[in-house]
């Protein structure tokens, strides 16, 4: 009898790359904000990350195993990267049944129910926080002060965050009168109120070149969600610097790094040729700048990747030039 | 500044494990079995019957039809049976089994010295005849006719002759040693294509991994005031005819149409050499260079072999088959076909046989895919694999066909890339071939 031997289609090599490694980067790049916040914010942080990183991955075993009965896939970690981007997009002292509502909706609306990974159009973890935002406005804008309430397990101090300030006030330069206003340094490293992942565009940023380096994610989106914020309010700021703050600020308060690099950039919810994923870019940036200066909310970096993600498929669709396309 | 196609590409690590091993003349086995099937195209009829006594070089089966070729008996011998052998297609296929006989009888006219023969007397239409009775096809794998190739239709011109030396698949090297080892019969070789198709410019693209093939063919240049050298990067698939000619020249050939169309011939540094044999000393195809390699062999080797030799012969003359192999690929690894046995015989077109153990054979479980458009930035067509995939799926095969499903090459250089290890190249595969029922149900 002769050797057997295995037959199939070519090529018969493959990339060392694959799905688990993708998400174990994001993991990764995820890890020095993660660490940040639990020093900002103490054990609410804490408390809420592993409640929604457990959670997610608890929720997605259980709609797989039971619901769909399928083969569960939380070895693929992306329910961790779900998890851990909730937890990044709410306050530190959301309450725990909170969070595990977020988790549920994050894994059973924003990503079971189109089909589990892949398939879902929207951001998970920004699906589940705009619902929570509906749903209990009170508890996810109450945000605790950073460093001050990190010693703190209970009556943690809270504060507005800085683009909260200026929509209460009306004006940049009614904002700072508050003296809520923190310096740069301070929104640099994220000493300010805000999000648990949101606050420190260093740490974020460390991550981010991490992502980079490991081709996870292009500069395509990122640079161009933050270019078009920092053209759009750079604009408003020339004409009228009393009422407007300044790009810089836009840049570094609320969630445009985290949301930028960490967000937009899901592969799963984003255009995947270079051109689309710039049209998607300019489209959150653009839509970030109108909620933030005109829209009730005070900040809008959620609604504008949510309401780009719709646009998605069609973005994809611009066709992009394909090899030979020129006349004989 | 290095050449390079703009678009797409991957880079599959190089394995070129056998790039320092001169080539082998391989000894011939006991029995020879010859495929009538041997070229694009419809096989050739056979001229011979069981008992025939065979010459070396003789022509034993005739490529009739227009796109056929000449098939002539690699060894001396006695025609065993005409017989159906399971070939690298994996189906039956008419072979010619001859019975190899210790003396070799060349036949008649045929030059089987070594010395170099620089002087070309024959006219592009004798060329053209020449290279059309000697069986010569591409030698790259595709193995099309090469008098078809260099036949130029009606209403256009041939400007460039660009020759494929960038052996852009992983593992093979039988195109490297060869132009290290016959850099001055190539030369030759390319300036006879040069008279058939009455070009006045030629390039030889060669990937910048092989140093000294560049080197040695650039000093022999000097010689050939209008062949040029040029290096390209090492990137698969460099060596695909569309994306030598976009590096080489800047040209793009439309979508659908010829290398002819923006004035382009393409040969393969193997074919050259074979052109040089048939036309300067009257030498059928009946041989070639073929690397026999393998991360688990013991001496993975570039052997000169003659045609129909079964590979099990070649892969014992390289140490012999590995314990752990499990699979047999006629080819490289990404474009490769996998073979069902040991027993098939070498045709023209196979290039290299490569062995991959149990733990490069298996294919790795499919994840969903994550739309990390990978597969799209990696294929140099510009096409979109992932969404190609979607459509077959769901049988949308009009839609496949609008998002140029037809231009796919099978370069592989998506499933390759695809994180979530998905089988693109495979459903690709299969629409291709729906939409390519549909075009001609349409014509008829």
């Amino acid at each position: 009898m002769d050797k057997k031997f295995i037959i199939s289609g070519s090529p018969h090599i493959y990339a060392k790359d694959n799905v688990q490694r993708i998400m174990l980067d994001v993991i990764i790049a995820l890890i020095p904000a993660t660490l940040g916040s639990f020093y900002l914010f103490g054990f609410g942080a804490v408390r809420v990350f592993f409640v929604s990183v457990i959670s997610c991955l608890l929720f997605e075993y259980l709609i797989q195993k039971f619901l769909l009965k399928q083969k569960p896939t939380i070895n693929d970690l992306s329910a961790i990267v779900t998890g851990m981007l909730l937890a990044f997009n709410v306050p530190s002292n959301l309450p725990t049944w909170i969070v595990i509502i977020g988790s549920l909706i994050a894994i059973g609306i924003g990503k079971m129910v189109f089909g589990g990974l892949g398939q879902n159009l929207f951001n998970p973890a920004l699906v589940s926080r705009v619902f929570l935002l509906i749903s209990f406005p009170v508890y996810m804008t109450s945000w605790p002060k950073p460093i001050e309430s990190a010693r703190q397990l209970t009556d943690v101090i809270t504060g507005p965050t800085p683009l909260g300030v200026i929509k209460e006030s009306g004006s940049i330069a009614a904002a700072t009168q508050t003296g809520e206003i923190p310096t740069y340094t301070n929104m640099m490293l994220g000493n300010m109120g805000g999000s648990i992942g949101e606050v420190s565009a260093i740490l974020l940023l460390i991550g981010a070149i991490y992502l980079l380096y490991r081709k996870v994610i292009t500069w395509h989106i990122p640079l161009a969600y933050i270019l078009s914020v920092l053209i759009f309010t750079g604009i408003f700021w020339l004409i009228d610097p009393t009422k407007y703050a300044d790009p810089l600020f836009h840049l570094l308060t609320g969630g445009l790094i985290l949301g930028a690099f960490f967000m937009a950039t899901d592969m799963v919810t984003s255009p995947t040729s270079y051109k689309g994923q710039i049209i998607f870019g300019i489209g959150c940036g653009l839509l970030t700048g109108i909620i933030r200066l005109f829209g009730a909310y005070p900040e809008g970096v959620s609604f504008s990747i949510l309401i780009m993600n719709a646009f998605v498929p069609l973005i994809d669709r611009i066709s992009n030039k394909h090899f030979g396309e020129v006349k004989a | 500044m290095l050449k390079t196609f703009p678009r797409g590409g991957v880079h599959p690590d190089d394995c070129k494990i056998s790039a320092n091993s001169p080539i082998k003349v391989a000894p011939l086995p006991n029995k020879v079995y010859v495929m009538l099937n041997q070229s694009a195209g419809a096989p050739a009829i056979t001229l011979v019957k069981k008992g025939d006594h065979v010459k070396t070089g003789q022509l034993i089966a005739k490529g009739e039809a227009f796109i056929s070729a000449n098939i002539h008996s690699p060894v001396t011998g006695i025609v065993d049976k005409i017989d159906q052998i399971t070939d690298a297609t994996g189906y039956k296929h008419q072979s010619i089994v001859i019975n190899v006989e210790s003396q070799e009888i060349w036949e008649d006219g045929i030059d089987t010295t070594n010395d170099l023969l620089t002087d070309i007397k024959a006219t592009p239409q004798e060329i053209i005849e020449k290279i059309k009775n000697a069986g010569i096809v591409g030698l790259g794998g595709a193995a099309f006719p090469t008098h078809v190739k260099l036949t130029i239709p009606q209403g256009k011109v041939a400007e460039y002759l660009l020759i494929n030396g960038a052996e852009c698949e992983p593992y093979l090297t039988c195109d490297h040693r060869l132009m290290l080892e016959k850099s001055e019969e190539i030369m030759v070789g390319i300036t006879i294509i040069m008279k058939a198709l009455s070009v006045k410019k030629a390039f030889i693209g060669i990937e910048n991994n092989k140093p000294d093939a560049i080197k040695q063919l650039t000093s022999l240049s000097q010689n050939y005031s209008n062949i040029e050298v040029v290096s390209l990067k090492k990137k698969y698939p460099q060596g695909a005819e569309k994306q030598l000619i976009k590096a080489i020249t800047g040209r793009e050939v439309p979508s659908g149409k010829l290398p002819i169309e923006v004035g382009c011939v393409v040969q393969n540094v193997a074919t050259a050499k074979a052109i040089y044999d048939a036309v300067q000393k009257n030498k059928p195809l009946i041989e070639r260079v073929v690397t026999i390699t393998g991360p688990n062999l013991s001496n993975p080797s570039n052997f000169l072999t003659r045609i129909g030799v079964p590979i099990n012969h070649l892969i014992e003359l390289a140490g012999g088959l590995p314990e752990d192999t499990a699979k047999l690929i006629s080819g490289g690894p990404m474009m490769g076909k996998a073979l069902s046995n040991t027993n098939i015989p070498l045709t023209k077109g196979m290039g290299g046989i490569l062995l991959l153990p149990e733990k490069l054979s298996k294919r790795l479980d499919p994840y969903p895919c994550i739309r990390c458009g990978r597969c799209a930035h990696a294929c140099p067509m510009g096409l979109e694999p992932f969404y190609l995939e979607k459509l077959i799926i769901k049988e949308r095969w009009e839609e496949a066909e609008k998002h140029w499903i037809m231009d796919c090459m099978e370069c592989g250089s998506c499933q390759y890339t695809c994180p979530a290890k998905r089988p693109l190249l495979d459903y690709i595969r299969l629409g291709k071939n729906k939409v390519s029922a549909i075009i001609r149900s349409r014509k008829n």
